[in-house]
């Protein structure tokens, strides 16, 4: 196989399953099957499937409400996942977190993240303590453009260039906070922040996954040797509303029609075709993470709901009695 | 024993912490080359080095959510937050990082860190460097608070935060920090959720923590010279609260003060009469009293503040009371 095609085969295959998962997700929740608030990244698929094709699994990553894609690329199993979304037991978070708050301690996934720009710091501490234990790990995270006018975000710059932390901001740049364009949120723009930071900083088209990819590349190889954060602007397009049911009447109908000419998943499949991949090998990928998805949503849909009792299960660990304790 | 100042018995607890656990780490502002504010953390930095200890800038927000994240990844972060007044810019990673992980990521994990926060008026420092916000966090499912009110405690109840598996708030009394105490040689660790009887009475309870548990001693001294025998309860934790231990002393007096120096109004105070109003219903023979400051911000001027903060003539006035 060409070695092109070799790179871009499972890069393409990361971003299906992220794609069809949200696409049955958005069928779920309109079915009443996921409750709550739903955050769809389609769109932006090539942002997670490109930089996780570089990270290891003690490489730790935190992420925020549209963060589906982050926490599925870096190896969150997808039973876990629709389970917990349909708030099952059987869920990763035993149906306590929900879609905004997926994790996986055990493969370095420190959490999606409901408050805009939270993950930045508790990125920033990761990748302290990875610092500390020297085995050149780094700590990814992964932020919209919104949360740049976040005063955590800015603390943060500050504190990973000064005490030198292998942190990758990670920017998700789909030019919408919410249902402000970015024009009505931030006054100056990330490469010249950075700059005031002194923080090494990359663009690229956010929608080909394998600029994210030779980026990341680039990028985190030279983190797990100097150990400095840098910043990786992806610019990208958010397909979908802010959530679920946000009809985007605040958006010009003619840039929504114009996203389908920027999808990663189409441009990955043309060049794809270009290096001889033909409309079998595209079926069969795609019957492949459908049965995995299909799989994963049965199991969920016939998996337990979590006890009453559970509630109270977790808000404090059970501590065990040391020799310095004493005698109650 | 040795006689010690309850800053040195932080001090000390940091150090034995430190050499005990080497994931023990100290960040905050100022608390490296300048050794703390108060001088809580002297000797830290020369001790344990650059990689133990982490002057931060001044970013509430980031100190605590590196705390967390590094917490997350194996750590036991401890974090000064310089005032308590200041950690109102650090409330997003407090309340909603640290004290829900473990809950909302489905009992993975545990974020075993520590914020030490200074709280209290009688310095003067004004309305924003002297307030008591314990209940704050006490009333966030998932933080623990303690304040302790001796030598000893200081020591105990910072090395039992540091051990704890779940992020602890230390709040400690300003005024305290230069009150001298014995501490052993070999010092103890005050378990957290356990209150302590500091004196025994048959008349009525006092249910105090922190710098009120010597005004409550003090208001106890003057009562006993008009022959009312009076109990002081030492609740050292405030989440969790040890409600066995005050339900047994209401027991054995049948009244029940609640003295501390935050405001009296939505405090700590106010869940404990709650409770003992319910639970200890058939053992009150008075109302429950509660002693704190007024409805207002803590005042400047020398004669303001001290008329504002609660003190042992407070603490009579309600004993009186409940015993009407």
């Amino acid at each position: 196989m060409n070695r092109d095609a070799k790179r871009l085969k499972p890069l393409y295959q990361q971003m299906l399953l992220i794609r069809r998962a949200e696409e049955r997700l958005q069928k779920l929740f309109a079915d009443g099957e996921v409750p709550g608030f739903l955050h769809l990244s389609i769109g932006q698929e090539a942002v997670p499937a490109g930089v996780s094709a570089s990270l290891i699994e003690t490489d730790t990553v935190s992420s925020n409400h549209r963060g589906h894609g982050h926490a599925l690329a870096k190896g969150l199993s997808l039973s876990g996942f629709f389970a917990e979304v349909m708030g099952r037991d059987s869920g990763v978070c035993r149906g306590r977190g929900g879609s905004m708050h997926v994790a996986d301690l055990s493969i370095g996934m420190l959490g999606a993240n409901g408050i805009v720009g939270a993950g930045l710091p508790i990125t920033t501490g990761s990748a302290l303590a990875l610092k500390i234990r020297g085995k050149g790990d780094i700590a990814a995270v992964y932020f919209g453009d919104g949360a740049l006018a976040e005063g955590v975000v800015h603390e943060c710059f500050n504190l990973a260039a000064l005490w030198s932390l292998p942190v990758l901001f990670i920017c998700e740049n789909n030019g919408w906070s919410e249902f402000s364009p970015v024009e009505r949120q931030l006054a100056t723009n990330l490469k010249d922040l950075t700059a005031a930071y002194s923080i090494d900083y990359a663009t690229v088209d956010g929608n080909d996954v394998l600029q994210v990819a030779d980026a990341a590349e680039r990028i985190i190889r030279t983190m797990r040797k100097q150990g400095k954060p840098h910043v990786l602007e992806c610019r990208t397009t958010r397909v979908r509303g802010h959530f679920e049911g946000d009809k985007q009447d605040y958006r010009d109908p003619d840039e929504v029609a114009a996203l389908s000419a920027r999808d990663p998943i189409a441009g990955a499949r043309e060049k794809l075709v270009a290096l001889g991949s033909d409309a079998e090998w595209f079926d069969a990928q795609q019957a492949a993470v459908d049965a995995e998805i299909e799989a994963a949503v049965s199991a969920a849909r016939a998996a337990a709901e979590p006890a009453l009792d559970s509630i109270l299960a977790d808000v404090y660990t059970p501590s065990l009695p040391t020799a310095h304790t004493e005698a109650s | 024993m040795a006689e010690v100042r309850f800053i040195q018995a932080i001090n000390r607890a940091l150090h034995d912490a430190m050499a005990e656990d080497e994931t023990v780490f100290i960040i905050g502002e100022d608390i490296g080359v300048a050794e703390g504010p108060f001088k809580a953390t002297r000797g830290l930095l020369s001790t344990y080095g650059p990689t133990r200890v982490y002057d931060a800038p001044i970013s509430e927000a980031a100190i605590a959510g590196v705390a967390v994240g590094a917490a997350l990844t194996g750590m036991r972060p401890v974090a000064e937050i310089m005032f308590m007044d200041f950690i109102t810019l650090a409330m997003d990673q407090i309340v909603n990082q640290a004290a829900k992980a473990r809950s909302m990521f489905g009992g993975q994990g545990s974020v075993p860190m520590v914020i030490r926060a200074p709280h209290g008026g009688g310095l003067s420092a004004g309305p924003q460097h002297s307030q008591c916000l314990e209940a704050w966090f006490a009333h966030v499912p998932g933080l623990k608070v303690v304040c302790p009110s001796n030598i000893a405690d200081a020591y105990g109840l910072l090395r039992s935060a540091i051990s704890d598996p779940d992020p602890v708030i230390v709040v400690e009394n300003k005024a305290l920090y230069a009150a001298k105490g014995e501490l052993p040689e070999k010092p103890a660790m005050t378990p957290i959720g356990k209150a302590a009887i500091v004196r025994s009475g048959r008349d009525a309870t006092i249910v105090a923590y922190g710098a009120a548990v010597g005004m409550s001693l003090s208001a106890a001294d003057k009562l006993e010279a008009k022959g009312i025998d009076i109990e002081v309860l030492d609740l050292r934790s405030i989440q969790p609260w040890d409600e066995t231990a005050v339900l047994e002393s209401l027991a054995r007096t049948h009244r029940l003060v609640i003295a501390h120096e935050a405001v009296e109004a939505f405090g700590v105070g106010a869940e404990i009469s709650a409770r003992m109003a319910d639970v200890g219903f058939d053992e009150l023979d008075g109302p429950i009293v509660r002693v704190g400051a007024p409805f207002a911000p803590v005042p400047f001027a020398l004669s303001l503040e001290q008329a504002y903060r609660p003190g042992p003539d407070d603490i009579v006035k309600a004993v009186l009371r409940t015993l009407e």
